[in-house]
């Protein structure tokens, strides 16, 4: 027998877990197919902001009035950093047989993405208070609290996912199933994070620069 | 039996070329990152100068993202999430671009 060939990108179970990888293939071209559709979503949601925001400010404020950079940029940190942890917590349940470890980094990862919905939330809080910006006010408003809003919910529900998964980790323990579930919760994960560089460039850099 | 002596001598190489391989990502995530958001906060760009240098910049760090995050590489057992990803790419650019022009275009006329 040769050495085992990566059957999917992504990281691979080959050498620690022979029987998961064998089946990792499918189960994982599959939910990238799945991942492309949601961009696709999202694709749609940019079109619209990217006419709302410059054609739908209507009596409104404008971008560069309501966005806050600062807070952007720490929610870019806590995303990407999130991303990388998660990466590791996929190493750690390739090479290490502690659950403990995998756990923590799991854990590690749930924080930072929560700590960023919450920054998130706290800026719709301080638009809407400064700056009046509710999502009725105008089309410009209703396409960014709807693209942002789409994109919160979908690292929210990662967050509650990782939730399930850990339990999962705590009580079957890592076997196959389990295992090909994280591997496909990462790439759900770092996706999110890929939308992300969409958003902070085109709506928040973009947004303030123009 | 080969299975043995390949999980047993292959982890630790591995693991730490793979370990690399996200730290490399993070660091140049990071860099792009900090070049986009210093561009904007030091004034540098406006405009639509400021689109296609921000463009780039993104577009460059969705690369990042995916070679050093998601691994997808040029690598023959990949070629199928290549096609997949670079299918959909064309997709999402033609709902894009397709939907600011014709809006602008409604736009213009209703002016």
């Amino acid at each position: 027998m040769n050495a085992p060939q990566p059957l999917h990108p992504g990281v691979n179970l080959d050498v620690t877990d022979r029987k998961s990888h064998e089946k990792a293939s499918e189960v994982i071209f599959g939910f990238w197919i799945f991942l492309m559709s949601d961009l696709v979503l999202f694709a749609a949601l940019f079109a619209t902001y990217a006419a709302m925001s410059t054609q739908g400010i209507a009596q409104g404020p404008t971008p560069s009035e309501v966005f806050d950079l600062g807070s952007a940029f720490i929610e870019t940190l806590l995303l990407l950093l999130s991303s990388f942890t998660f990466g590791f917590a996929i190493l750690a349940m390739k090479y290490s047989t502690s659950r403990l470890r995998l756990l923590a980094w799991l854990g590690v990862t749930a924080l930072l993405g929560a700590a960023f919905v919450a920054f998130e939330l706290h800026d719709y809080y301080v638009m809407i208070v400064n700056n009046d910006a509710w999502p009725q006010t105008s089309g410009f408003l209703s396409a960014y609290y709807l693209l942002t809003g789409t994109h919160a919910v979908h690292v929210s529900a990662g967050i509650l996912w990782m939730i399930v998964l850990a339990v999962q980790v705590m009580t079957l323990g890592p076997n196959p199933l389990v295992k090909l579930r994280l591997l496909r919760l990462a790439l759900f994960w770092h996706m999110l994070d890929i939308v992300w560089v969409g958003i902070f460039t085109f709506v928040y850099l973009f947004g303030v620069a123009a | 039996m080969n299975l043995k002596t390949v999980s047993n001598s292959a982890p630790p190489a591995e693991s730490r070329h793979e370990q690399r391989n996200y730290c490399i990502g993070l660091c140049l995530a990071l860099v792009l990152t900090l070049i986009a958001f210093g561009l904007v906060w030091l004034k540098m760009v406006s405009g639509t100068q400021a689109l296609a240098v921000l463009g780039v910049l993104a577009l460059v760090q969705v690369v990042v993202h995916l070679r050093f995050f998601l691994h997808i590489d040029l690598g023959k057992s990949h070629r199928d999430d290549l096609m997949l990803i670079l299918f959909t790419s064309l997709i999402l650019l033609l709902i894009v671009l397709g939907t600011i022009w014709i809006l602008w275009d409604q736009h213009a006329r209703m002016m």
